[in-house]
Order: C-alpha cells, then sequence, then structure tokens
C-alpha cells in the first residue's frame, strides 16, 4: 500500500535496516569555541544511512543540521569548529579520525556534497565543463580530453539541454536551475555512494524545484546513491525521503519512517511543526485563517534553557522536563523519540519500555 | 463598492543602457499592463515566480518606482503622476514590510528610533505622546518596552520581522504591502507572523495586499489571488476559485509542484520544463506558450486577454476561448 502512497521511492519505504550500515552516526558531537562561549551545534548525534536510501534531516535554523552535513565531510571551520566526540564509520573507516589526505579520497568521490547556492560553490573563473572534469582527473586519473567527454555525458544525464555547448559556459552564464543540474552533475560525476544534498531547492523557484528533485530521484535509482536530504520544508521530506530525522537545538529528537512521522508525531516539537505549517486546499470557508503557531522562539546556542531544549515553548511541558535533559528512547517499529512523555527514560519509574 | 485602490494598465519597463553614450539597446518588462483593485479591509495575493514582477508591481503602487505608463488611483486621487510633496500625505496611508527585515533596518538606530523615524518624518512626532504611542505599537507586535531600547542585530528574525511590522504599522497606514513577509523566517516562527498579520488586519483595519511566492502562505491569508507570469496577470480570483478550480495552465503547474506534506497521497505533478524566460524579450503570443503542456497552433501569434470566465475568476489563455473574443 505504501507503493502507491509515494510514486517517486522506489523502494519499499517499510524495509527494515539491516546490519552494518552504509554510514553510521554515533555520539557526534561538533563544537564551536566562541568568544562568547561554546555552542554546541551538533550534540550527540546518532544516525545511519543505508544503501539507495534516503533519509531526511529536517529543523530549523541553527539546529545543527548543515553542521552534521560538514562533519560527514570533515567541512566543518577550524577554528573555530571542531569535532569533540562520537564516530561517523562508512565502509569500516571512521571519518572523524581519518587523516586528511585519505579523507580527500573519499570526499567529492565516494561521498559527495550540493548546497543550497550553487553559485557560491562553483568556481566563477571556470568553465562548467572545467570544474566537473576536475572531478574525473582528480579521483579517477583520467586524461584531459577524455575528462572532458565524461563532463559532458554527465551534463546530458543531468538534463542540460545542448550539454557540450553548455561545458563551455561560465557559472554566471547559467540560470538557477542550470546551476544546480551543474552541481549534481559535479557532485555525481564519480558515482559516489552517499549524496548529501544540505538545501538543495531552498533557492529555487517552485516549478524548478520540481524538475530537480525529480532528477535527484531519478539519479539515486540510475546510480544507487543514498541521499541525506537536509531541509527545512517538510513538503520536501515527505516527497523524498523514506526516513525522517527531527533535529531542535544540536539534538536529534524524533526519528521515524517518513510515513509514521507524519500520521503520528510523537514528539510535540514535530506534532508543533506539522501543525503550524499552512498547507494548500486546509483553508475552510467560514473558519479562522489563524494557524497554530509554536510559542516563543528557537534558542540560542549560547544559552540553551536547561533540561529539555524545547522546554519553554512546549505545550505539554512538565517540570521534570526543565531539569533534566531526556534520552533519545526507541519508541516501536523503529522510532526513537527524546522526550518525557514517552516510557523508557532511565530516571523515571515508567515502566514499559518499547523496544523497537 | 468603490475600492480602495485601483491599479489600471500598470507598466514599468526598465530601459537597458549600453557602451560609450549609455545607448538604450532594449526594455526589461517587469510589469506589462498589470490591472487590479483592493477593496477596504481586503487581502489580495500576488504570486508568481521570481522575475514575474510581482515586487516590481508593489513598489510601483507605492510610487517607490516610477511606472512607465497606466494609472494608480489611491483613495479617489490619481497618484501616478503626483508631485512629491502632494504624494506625502498619502503616503503615510500606504506602507511597505520586507522580506529580509535585517537589510530594511537601520543597524545604528534602537528599534523606538527606528518606529519613531517615519512619525518624525510626517510630523506626527511629539514628545511624551510620541514615545507612548511607540510603547503602543509595539505592544500590538508582540514586543516589551524593553525592546525598544536595542538596537536590530540583538533580535531574531521573527522578532526583526515585528519591528519592520511595527515601523510600518505606527503611521496608522490603510494598506500595507508586504513583500514575501514570512518567506524568510523559519516554519515555527512564520505562523506567529502570520497571525499577527491577521489579528492586526481586524484590529486596524487595514487592507494588505501580500506578494509571496509560497502558494500555501497566500490560500491561508487572501481573499483573492492574482497570479503572475513574466509581468503580466495570467490568473486572477477569489482564493477560493484560483485554488479549487485554477483555470490557466501556468496555475496549475504551479500548484501542482508543490511538495506536499502528506506522504500518504498520490501525486500527480505536471513537471513543466526549462526556466522562466527572460523579460527583456518575452517569447511572442503568449509569453507561456513555450512552457506551457497545452499550448497549439496560435499560442505564439497572439497574447490572449484576460477575460471573466465566471464571475470573479479571469483567466488570460486561449484555451477558454468561447469567453475569449479579444
Amino acid at each position: 500500500m505504501i507503493a502507491t502512497a509515494n510514486a517517486h521511492s522506489g523502494q519499499n519505504p517499510r524495509s527494515l535496516p539491516k546490519a552494518g550500515h552504509l554510514l553510521e552516526i554515533k555520539g557526534l558531537k561538533t563544537y564551536f569555541y566562541l568568544f562568547e562561549g561554546v555552542a554546541r551545534a551538533v550534540d550527540d548525534v546518532s544516525l545511519h544511512l543505508d544503501r539507495s536510501e534516503v533519509v531526511g534531516v529536517v529543523g530549523e535554523s541553527g539546529c545543527g543540521k548543515s553542521v552534521t552535513a560538514q562533519s560527514i565531510m570533515r567541512l566543518v571551520p577550524e577554528p573555530p569548529g571542531r569535532i569533540v566526540g562520537g564516530s561517523i564509520v562508512f565502509d569500516g573507516m571512521d571519518l572523524v579520525k581519518l587523516p586528511a589526505d585519505r579523507i580527500r579520497n573519499i570526499r567529492g568521490n565516494r561521498i559527495a556534497m550540493i548546497f543550497q547556492e550553487p553559485m557560491t560553490s562553483l568556481n566563477p573563473v571556470f568553465t562548467i565543463g572545467d570544474q566537473i572534469a576536475e572531478m574525473f582527473r582528480q579521483h579517477m586519473h583520467l586524461g584531459r580530453r577524455e575528462s572532458l567527454e565524461r563532463a559532458v555525458e554527465m551534463l546530458a544525464r543531468v538534463q542540460i539541454p545542448e550539454p557540450a555547448k553548455r561545458a563551455r559556459a561560465y557559472p554566471h552564464q547559467l540560470s538557477g536551475g542550470m546551476r544546480q543540474r551543474a552541481m549534481i552533475a559535479m557532485a555525481l560525476a564519480c558515482s559516489p555512494e552517499i549524496l548529501i544534498a544540505d538545501e538543495p531547492t531552498t533557492a529555487l523557484d517552485v516549478t524548478v524545484q520540481a524538475q530537480i528533485l525529480d532528477l535527484m530521484l531519478q539519479l539515486r535509482q540510475d546510480f544507487h546513491t543514498a541521499i541525506i536530504m537536509i531541509t527545512h520544508d517538510l513538503g520536501v521530506i515527505a516527497e523524498m525521503a523514506q526516513r525522517v530525522v527531527v533535529m531542535y537545538a544540536g539534538k536529534v529528537v524524533e526519528e521515524a519512517l517518513t510515513a509514521d512521522l507524519f500520521d503520528r508525531p510523537l514528539h510535540p516539537y514535530t506534532a508543533g511543526l506539522l501543525e503550524s505549517m499552512p498547507r494548500l486546499g486546509s483553508r475552510r470557508p467560514g473558519r479562522s485563517r489563524k494557524l497554530k503557531e509554536i510559542k516563543g522562539m528557537v534558542p540560542g546556542l549560547l544559552d540553551l534553557p536547561p533540561g529539555c531544549s524545547f522546554a519553554p515553548r512546549c505545550p505539554r511541558a512538565m517540570d521534570i522536563c526543565r531539569r533534566r535533559v531526556p534520552e533519545l528512547v526507541p519508541a516501536g517499529n523503529g522510532r526513537r523519540v527524546r522526550c518525557r512523555l514517552f516510557p523508557g527514560q532511565g530516571d523515571t519509574s515508567a515502566t514499559t519500555a518499547d523496544g523497537g | 463598492m468603490q475600492p480602495l485602490l485601483t491599479v489600471d494598465d500598470l507598466k514599468v519597463h526598465f530601459p537597458i543602457k549600453k557602451g560609450l553614450f549609455s545607448r538604450t539597446v532594449g526594455h526589461v518588462y517587469a510589469v506589462d499592463g498589470v490591472s487590479l483593485t483592493l477593496a477596504g479591509g481586503e487581502t489580495l495575493g500576488l504570486v508568481g515566480e521570481s522575475g514575474c514582477g510581482k515586487t516590481t508591481t508593489g513598489l510601483a503602487i507605492l510610487r517607490l518606482l516610477d511606472p512607465t505608463g497606466g494609472r494608480i488611483i489611491y483613495d479617489g486621487n490619481d497618484i501616478t503622476g503626483m508631485s512629491r510633496s502632494r504624494l506625502r500625505p498619502l503616503r503615510r496611508q500606504l506602507q511597505i514590510i520586507f522580506q529580509d527585515p535585517y537589510s530594511s533596518l537601520n543597524p545604528r538606530m534602537t528599534v523606538n528610533e527606528i518606529i519613531a523615524d517615519p512619525l518624525r518624518v510626517h510630523g506626527l512626532y511629539n514628545g511624551s505622546e510620541g514615545r507612548q504611542w511607540v510603547e503602543y505599537i509595539l505592544e500590538k507586535v508582540g514586543l516589551s518596552p524593553e525592546h525598544g531600547r536595542r538596537y536590530p542585530h540583538e533580535f531574531s528574525g521573527g522578532q526583526r520581522q515585528r519591528v519592520g511590522i511595527a515601523r510600518a504599522l505606527a503611521l496608522r497606514p490603510r494598506v500595507i504591502i508586504g513583500d514575501e513577509p514570512v518567506s524568510a523566517l523559519d516554519v515555527s516562527i512564520q505562523a506567529q507572523i502570520i497571525n499577527l498579520l491577521i489579528d492586526l488586519q481586524t484590529e486596524f483595519d487595514l487592507s494588505y495586499i501580500i506578494i509571496a511566492h509560497d502558494l500555501a502562505v497566500v490560500e491561508h491569508m487572501c481573499d483573492r489571488v492574482a497570479v503572475m507570469y513574466l509581468g503580466k496577470i495570467v490568473e486572477s480570483g477569489l482564493y477560493h476559485q484560483v485554488y479549487n478550480n485554477p483555470l490557466h495552465p501556468y496555475t496549475r503547474a504551479l500548484l501542482s509542484a508543490i511538495p506536499v506534506p502528506d506522504p500518504g497521497r498520490p501525486r500527480q505533478r505536471t513537471i513543466l520544463q526549462g526556466d522562466v524566460p527572460s523579460p527583456i524579450e518575452p517569447p511572442p503570443g503568449c509569453h507561456f506558450h513555450p512552457r506551457c503542456p497545452r499550448a497549439r497552433d496560435g499560442c505564439n501569434r497572439r497574447m490572449p486577454e484576460l477575460v471573466e470566465h465566471r464571475p470573479g475568476h479571469r483567466v488570460r489563455c486561449w484555451l477558454y476561448r468561447d469567453t475569449n473574443h479579444g
């Protein structure tokens, strides 16, 4: 029944993760040491990714979703940032501990990344073709001519019209959608096992966004690339991801299969997000136009409240929430939730720990 | 009922200049014949993709840009060619909120000064009464008097947008144009600002023009909607007409392109090919025909007129030929 639910997902989203994940992040901590104090941008984040899977990471600004991605790629600006704990295991290697030269062989080659604004990540003084060809020269040690030919092939794969001509264009000569395609071509040049997409369509118009999302899912089928989709847009998550990780103030607060999360969000933050979104077709004539809202603001990372970071905004917060940080506990069907409303918190008298 | 604001055949063309003597070599047809009306207390949504001319339309209505052609009539006064001095008292009644509150707030002024500044410009600020008014407005947008003594950089995005709203509101305007007022905000903050705008509308009897690319936001806020493509309105109507029964192939594609936060829903998506063409040399005939899934012979020759298909629901498309005698 799920197969018809999401026309795009090729694999059965219900298939349970097998032992030995493609990528496994455990207890990752990436802190920024600033003059004003320590910003715990990523604070004890664990997540995994399997082959050909699309995992969505969703959250608001400052929740740590982009820093998590930068940590995987070892692109955290140091200083002030530093990975201070945890592991990121990919193909038996811990990326956190890997020396810089070995990371360079993985980055761009086996794990690639695309960003929100392609213009800032493309080099303005080289042609698109040259920049994609460099991937082949660098990682596959191909010759100049062959690299360029492969670059033109890649441009054709991402459905850029007149690829040979566009290969000679500079980034500023292409439209936003074309630049994002060129960036995807570059990212997929070496058939990476993992593609990290950080808000890949946020800067694009909706009709172009639809093209790019469609292209990404199609390429995932062709290249068997697993995708980590980082976004604030729950609509994009619903259409792209089989599994979702919700982050708030540097921590994972909920993880679930996409269908389960939208069907029955467990964490009050997730529930609040889903309710506060204006949705197409949800307005009823004669009813109030007002939306449900989450009170207050996202806390600053330098002055996080004690206890659960969401407690000051949470409609269901209890006394203990403001004192002690809850743990991320299993909640059945592969779900995890970091909230005291659910049993399994070690220090409470809850009895029925629901093992997933 | 007499509309509060009428825009008739508005045109804004920007000359493209080149060379030593700045010869005009062409024009950007940013807004090319837009007509709309806004009644008192009404909210009109202006939607479309980047480059469609929605922001330029908003700026021209406020005379922040000078229109190339057409007329803007506010409350019975033709303000199109009005001199700056005569325009000033009317300007007070037409205000704008910008997308990025940070770049539109002076970083060297406190919030109190930012809100009082337009009052001073209009000669409406006097001593303690002015201070009380600023405090009252701050409270109305959900900020405390203590916030008034701070600088813009001390605020979060949502709070800055509240300051932007307070500044617009301080002059007791009748019309507020919101140019992407919530699109830079986080999801959980977006709902707060939308609700605030809805509350203020009732309390201060405001009319809104909401310019946005997010169709879900516009559906929630607006009574009527106009969809723009390359400088022209292609469809307009009551919100439920446009959303429940979209007529123009572009409106349909736009609505179907939005990712829906409901993984259980089967989707039928029209994916448009290509990008929005440049408004410098828009395609001949109907500007949308090169991307239109239903384009046919003739669409590339003549631009269809915006005609009334059903009462209040207008569309600019040759498919609705029975009503299109233009």
